[in-house]
């Protein structure tokens, strides 16, 4: 079985979010970048499934030098080999038609993503690449398992879920409860230095959006304190104050 | 040209989401002079279809086919983006569901259209630009999108637009699509539907603990309270984590992003990752014990207080309000 895994390299989840000039680019001052954290749980899941020589993993990333630190982490992590696509990941319709050249190129039978970047949350790679290889896609799954052909997602709904059979290949975008992340042991941190690391450029691609500037959340007010026997007045002021009662 | 809207039903169903998405194009139409179409897809009865037109929908397509009864993402979008063809329409609207989720990017390869996800308000078409403001670092920004492709395709963040009704009622048209067995490929084995529950995407108000509770034997009381206030359940990460709640209801950067009119936080610190996923709430209230907890600085209202003593006085005080109303 030949899986590929798609990473992002995405700002660290306790990175306060601010920009600079005049608020067109993001301030990437001191921000720790790391591994998507549903990437992983993509990666996770593909080294069980190819677990015991059972198949290679490929991980793939878009993204300019400053990305192979990532990289690393996700070959220390236990994927077999890595591309990079050298280019600024412009938006997901950029990334995914890079990503689908490649498997064209290369053949896949499975291709994960993580559910959303966390970063710009699209959720649309997985789709595109789907779309632009015309193979199923499922966007936000919890569960992945393969018997011969076939596999079996279990995708979430709003107040449920649902299980889908699907033959391969496919492409799927993981959320936890797929598998637990894996964190680099000791060989796997060595052995990622020597893993193959394949730079290729990218194709050319009209784009179709683009980013003008960011806005952070309105600050809130000054928190109103309730007194801890008073609940009745906290009730009062949901109704007769915010209206959401 | 004309806007289309796709109308996603849940058992037959819409859904207040869908209401607003509907609003929501209704109002693109009318910026741009033109028409709103809407397309369902799947059994739904003539008067919930015809209802659409309440919001704005001039026509609804009709897709019933048993091939298509249940959502499969490749063959939804075909026909979606079929209808849109048909229809001259060179914007789609859908919500950002879990299902619009999968739509929406396989609907932008094949109309060729810039996506704009998560939408949290109305296109700005000033100077000849279509800019869409959306959610971004999950929650924690809003980028400004510009879509430069002739064809558009925006999904709408649920609870961001206002439900408007306008009009009566709209014609139903039946439209027979095209299906290609290779788009059916997935095969849909079991949907599990807690009908009896608010589900946490769609719901106005959300009661959510935190580690602060001790334990899942101490969940009755927050189920209590949700129940009074017809809310949706929610955690933080590490209750989850620990499998005291389902991960379905973990909110936060790396779980569900919400934006109810009401987040009541039982027992949770407001670590920034979890602050994340539920900022746009329009009123936060917070209980916790610790009046330096930094969930205090983004709250709108708080009780300092042991959840244990609070919530009861907060169950009884509701329904004191609820038997006075
Ligand atoms: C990569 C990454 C991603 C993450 N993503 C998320 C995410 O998506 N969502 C998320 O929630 N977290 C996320 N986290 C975890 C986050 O950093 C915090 O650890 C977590 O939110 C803390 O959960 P908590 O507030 O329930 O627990 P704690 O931080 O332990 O806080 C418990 C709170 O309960 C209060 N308390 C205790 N007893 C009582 C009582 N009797 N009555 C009232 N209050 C009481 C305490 O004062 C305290 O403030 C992530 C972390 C990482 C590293
Ligand atoms: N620059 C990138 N290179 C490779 N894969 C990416 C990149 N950006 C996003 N992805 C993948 O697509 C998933 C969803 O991203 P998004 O659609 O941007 O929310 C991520 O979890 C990654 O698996």
């Amino acid at each position: 079985m030949k899986i590929l895994v798609c990473i992002s390299n995405v700002p660290d989840t306790t990175t306060k979010i601010t920009f600079t000039d005049n608020n067109t680019q993001f301030n990437t001052n001191g921000v720790q970048f790391i591994l998507n954290p549903y990437d992983e749980i993509a990666l996770a899941r593909a080294i069980e499934l190819t677990d015991g020589g059972n198949g290679t993993v490929t991980v793939i990333n878009v993204g300019e030098i400053s990305t192979e630190p990532t990289i690393r982490k996700a070959l220390a992590i236990g994927a077999t080999d890595a591309v990079r696509i050298n280019a600024k990941p412009h938006d997901a319709w950029f990334v995914a038609y890079q990503v689908a050249q490649y498997i064209k190129a290369n053949q896949f039978d499975l291709v994960l993503t993580g559910r959303e970047a966390i970063d710009y949350n699209g959720s649309k790679v997985a789709g595109m690449i789907g779309e632009l290889l015309d193979i199923p896609s499922v966007s936000i799954i919890k569960k992945l398992d393969i018997s011969g052909n076939q596999v079996t997602v279990e995708r979430e709904i709003e107040g449920g879920k649902e299980i889908l059979s699907i033959p391969l290949p496919i492409v799927a975008g993981t959320a936890e409860g797929v598998a637990e992340p894996k964190i680099p042991n000791m060989r796997g941190i060595m052995s990622a230095r020597t893993k193959p690391l394949t730079v290729i450029e990218p194709v050319e691609v009209k784009t179709f959006s683009e980013i003008i500037s960011y806005e952070t959340p309105a600050s809130r007010g000054q928190v109103k304190l309730i007194p801890a026997d008073d609940a009745a007045k906290l009730v009062e002021l949901l109704h007769t104050e915010a209206r959401v009662i | 040209m004309s806007v289309l809207v796709y109308t996603e039903n849940a058992d037959g169903k819409f859904k207040k989401s869908i209401f607003e998405a509907v609003s929501y194009a209704h109002a693109i139409a009318v910026q741009n002079n033109t028409n709103l179409i809407a397309i369902s897809i799947g059994d739904v009865s003539a008067e919930e279809l015809t209802a659409l037109g309440k919001y704005g929908a001039e026509k609804v397509l009709n897709v019933s086919n048993e091939k298509l009864k249940n959502f499969v993402n490749q063959a939804y979008a075909s026909v979606i983006a079929e209808a849109a063809k048909k229809q001259s329409a060179d914007i789609v609207v859908l919500s950002n569901s879990f299902s619009g989720r999968g739509l929406a990017p396989r609907l932008g390869v094949k109309l060729e259209a810039g996506v704009a996800d998560g939408a949290v308000s109305l296109p700005d078409q000033s100077e000849g630009k279509f800019k869409v403001k959306k959610t971004a670092f999950s929650g924690k920004a809003f980028a400004i999108v510009e879509l430069t492709s002739a064809n558009k395709v925006i999904s709408l963040t649920p609870n961001s637009y206002k439900i408007v009704e306008t009009s009566a009622g709209a014609a139903i048209e039946d439209f027979s699509p095209e299906v290609k067995a290779s788009d059916l490929a997935a095969v849909i084995k079991e949907i599990v539907r807690a009908t009896d529950k608010v589900s946490l995407p769609d719901a106005d108000i959300v009661v959510s603990g935190g580690r602060g509770l001790k334990g899942p034997e101490n969940w009755g009381m927050i189920e209590e309270l949700a129940d009074l206030l017809g809310a949706a359940l929610a955690c933080s990460k590490p209750v989850s984590d620990a499998g005291w709640r389902p991960h379905s209801e973990h909110v936060g950067q790396t779980g569900i992003a919400v934006s109810p009119n009401l987040y009541i936080a039982i027992g949770i610190s407001g670590a920034i990752q979890h602050l994340a996923g539920i900022s746009s709430s329009k009123v936060i209230v917070v209980i916790n014990k610790d009046a330096e907890a930094p969930f205090y600085k983004v709250a709108d209202y708080g009780i300092v207080g042991d959840a244990f003593e609070v919530v009861p006085k907060l169950i009884m005080a509701i329904k004191e309000y609820k038997a006075s109303a």
